[in-house]
């Protein structure tokens, strides 16, 4: 293609539509590609956006008719094992009202799209169904543009970013990011379960557009290193659960049959109850943690969201983290283009950007949670099940005597061979991890 | 030669379900797509345009929206195209569209004359064939409809020829221009856009026209020009199963059970045809 542009950016997912947004403000002139039919048809998540991140490349969100889901006043966490469980939950109306929009459901088909087409508006040019099969580049190896796999398909662009997900044959292909080993990388799948608005209210005890959301923990995720969520939506809930993909082909249990059994599970098939399943979707999680970063830019070219594994998967958090780098790359460009300079050295303050936000320092902070969780597989079958059993013990009114309990309880957990050393060195690792 | 194709867009009916309890298209969520036979005959024009020089003009009514599909009608090599977009449109049966349709094709042709105007040979929504043949008809054209190959223009003659699907079979048929064809899917497989003309298309200027730009009567307009009504859709009643004459248990009983039924039903229509022919 003749028409040349100052910047190519390879996704239209979160990262790769932020930074479009700020570039396009900026009066850069932008294309965005996506493989997908449309921006959002191949994206997937839990999917809980965080206000603070958008509104900081979209001030005005809310009033641009941001298709939200339901605003999230509660959030719940619980630890099951395989048919029963606690629950904690954090409920604060603050959070539907001066601090509303702190998190928020969405269906990515619809919120990337609108995205997508907020960009437009600024002036960015979003092309769509097009993919980007390899990169361009000059005689010292500088990135220079994209070729798709149209007809006439080169373009050329002073600045490439490259946006475009976990799975990136691209970033493989250019040797720019490994491919991820399986045991850096979650496999998770979804599944969206369509109830009338009233129920949803009614089950969760919400009313108007407030949410809840579950995070999962424990024997439902058939002792593999995973989690799970159950996030409420206008009028549907998003069901998911996921676990390292590793320990997938280890086990060899079939990511389907993972979640219709946790669909039968007791604490969520209540909530669930006569809905009827709308669609079901895998996806991956690049969940390799701040280890598994590349570098992340060169001459002509940086790295945003999860193409760069941007992902605290302790807090679930990556939409929110592939906004703030989108955005932080976007800024990084707008001075390299000011001064003329597309070299890996005027594009390394992006790196600096990062390191600088609370992106790199929660990873960093985090860096050792993933294998933290990989090595403690008693996270996900022993310790749930010997909590169970404690639990149900101490609320069973049959006759024996407090101390006669304590002490089968404490016998439950030799046998589950949870000894006080390895539970005392569990909370130590478990401790360091996030601490 | 300057050729214009008239698109609709249309819920992408491999999408639509039926609610069984109302018997009304659930059309929730169902993505809108260009009829995919306005699709083959957009290619077509595009490569009528290719071969013997020329333009193509792309018309479609309906909402606002339905600028998206225009907008694949660019990508797709289109040079210009316009949506007749009006709330004063809204409700329009095939006539009423053929009406405002016909009055569009006249105000392009008073600046570009017009050879050919093509359609899809129908709407996969409503599946009518009407809209078509109705705006030939007020334009005066040659009509050929399903067409499934177009062999040849000659442009000193001012003819067409055209290969159409009938019955058992198919016909080759040649006539004056201007003319307007309807197309078979057959026509032309539609091509995977170039990134420049797919560029273009996001680009380019959507002209919108109104009512008052075709001028015409506002009776012949939407709801109000539309004789038709929609009186009841509905899923025909699923049909019974057929007769079982089960023979794992007993042949002979099976057989002979088979036989009753069968000259049973056959005497009885034989009865009916004897009756009937009399009467």
């Amino acid at each position: 293609m003749k028409a040349a542009f100052d910047v190519a950016i390879v996704g239209a997912g979160p990262a790769g539509i932020s930074a479009a947004c700020i570039l396009a403000d900026a009066g850069v002139k932008t294309i965005v590609f996506e493989r997908g039919e449309y921006p959002g048809a191949k994206n997937l998540s839990g999917a809980v956006l965080y206000g603070y991140d958008l509104a900081r490349i979209l001030p005005d969100f809310a009033e641009r008719k941001c298709p939200i889901e339901r605003n999230i006043i509660e959030s719940r966490i619980w630890y099951l094992s395989r048919d029963s469980g606690f629950s904690v939950g954090y409920r604060d109306a603050a959070l539907g009202t001066e601090r509303k929009h702190n998190a928020f459901t969405v269906l990515r088909a619809k919120f990337d799209r609108w995205y997508a087409e907020q960009a437009q508006k600024k002036g960015a040019l979003v092309v769509p169904a097009t993919v980007v099969v390899d990169l361009l580049r000059d005689s010292r190896g500088a990135v220079t543009g994209v070729a798709t796999g149209r007809a006439e398909g080169e373009v050329r662009a002073r600045i490439t970013l490259l946006a475009d997900g976990v799975n990136s044959p691209l970033a493989v292909r250019t040797g720019f990011r490994l491919e991820p080993k399986p045991e850096q990388v979650a496999l998770a799948v979804k599944e969206l379960i369509d109830l009338p608005a009233a129920v949803i209210e009614q089950r969760f005890g919400v009313s108007g557009i407030d949410g809840v959301t579950a995070e999962i923990m424990g024997g439902v995720t058939g002792g593999m290193d995973g989690v799970a969520a159950l996030y409420t939506n206008r009028n549907s809930l998003s069901l998911s659960v996921g676990a390292n993909l590793a320990d997938f082909a280890a086990t060899k249990i079939k990511p389907y049959e993972l979640i219709e059994e946790f669909k039968q599970h007791p604490m969520v098939a209540p909530l669930i109850s006569g809905g009827k399943s709308l669609e079901y979707i895998a996806h991956w999680l690049a969940e390799g943690g701040y280890d598994a970063i590349p570098r992340l830019c060169g001459d002509g070219y940086l790295i945003a969201g999860d193409s760069a594994m941007l992902f605290n998967a302790l807090h679930r958090e990556g939409n929110n983290l592939a906004m703030a780098s989108g955005r932080m790359a976007a800024e990084t460009i707008i001075e390299a283009l000011g001064r003329d300079d597309c070299s890996r050295k005027a594009l390394s303050r992006y790196g600096e950007r990062l390191a600088e936000s609370y992106v790199l320092k929660d990873m960093k902070k985090y860096r050792r949670f993933g294998r933290f969780m990989h090595h403690h597989k008693e996270l996900f079958n022993e310790m749930p099940r010997a909590a169970s059993f404690a639990a149900r013990e101490m609320l069973t009114v049959n006759g024996v005597g407090k101390k006669q309990k304590q002490k089968l309880i404490m016998q439950n957990f030799r046998g589950e061979k949870m000894s006080i050393f390895r539970l005392a060195r569990l909370l130590w690792q478990g401790w360091r991890a996030v601490k | 030669m300057h050729i214009i194709c008239c698109v609709k867009q249309v819920p992408d009916t491999a999408q639509v379900k039926i609610d069984p309890e109302t018997n009304t298209l659930i059309r929730a969520g169902v993505e809108s797509i260009c009829n995919p036979y306005d699709v083959v005959a957009v290619e077509a024009a595009v490569r009528l345009a290719e071969k013997y020089g020329g333009k193509v003009t792309v018309i479609s009514m309906g909402p606002p929206q339905a600028e998206s599909a225009l907008r694949e009608c660019l990508s797709l090599g289109a040079h210009e195209v316009i949506l007749l977009t009006d709330r004063a449109f809204a409700g329009a049966d095939t006539l009423s569209t053929s009406a405002t349709l016909s009055l569009a094709i006249a105000k392009v042709a008073q600046t570009e004359p017009v050879d050919v105007v093509l359609f899809g040979k129908q709407a996969i929504d409503g599946d009518t064939a009407q809209t078509g043949p109705g705006t030939a008809t007020r334009l005066g054209f040659n009509q050929f409809t399903y067409v499934s190959e177009i062999i040849g223009v000659d442009l000193e003659k001012k003819t067409i020829r055209v290969r159409r699907e009938v019955e058992g079979g198919s016909e080759i048929i040649e006539g004056r221009l201007p003319v307007l064809l309807t197309a078979e899917l057959e026509l032309a497989a539609p091509r995977y856009a170039s990134l420049p003309e797919l560029v273009r298309s996001l680009t380019q200027e959507v002209k919108a026209w109104t009512a008052a730009d075709l001028g015409g009567q506002p009776e012949m307009f939407g709801l109000k020009g539309s004789p038709t009504m929609v009186k009841q859709i509905f899923t025909p009643p699923k049909r019974g199963g057929g007769l079982v004459f089960d023979s794992t248990e007993n042949k002979e009983q099976a057989i002979s059970s088979f036989f009753d039924t069968f000259f049973g039903k056959e005497t009885e229509l034989l009865n009916e045809l004897f009756s009937n022919g009399q009467g």
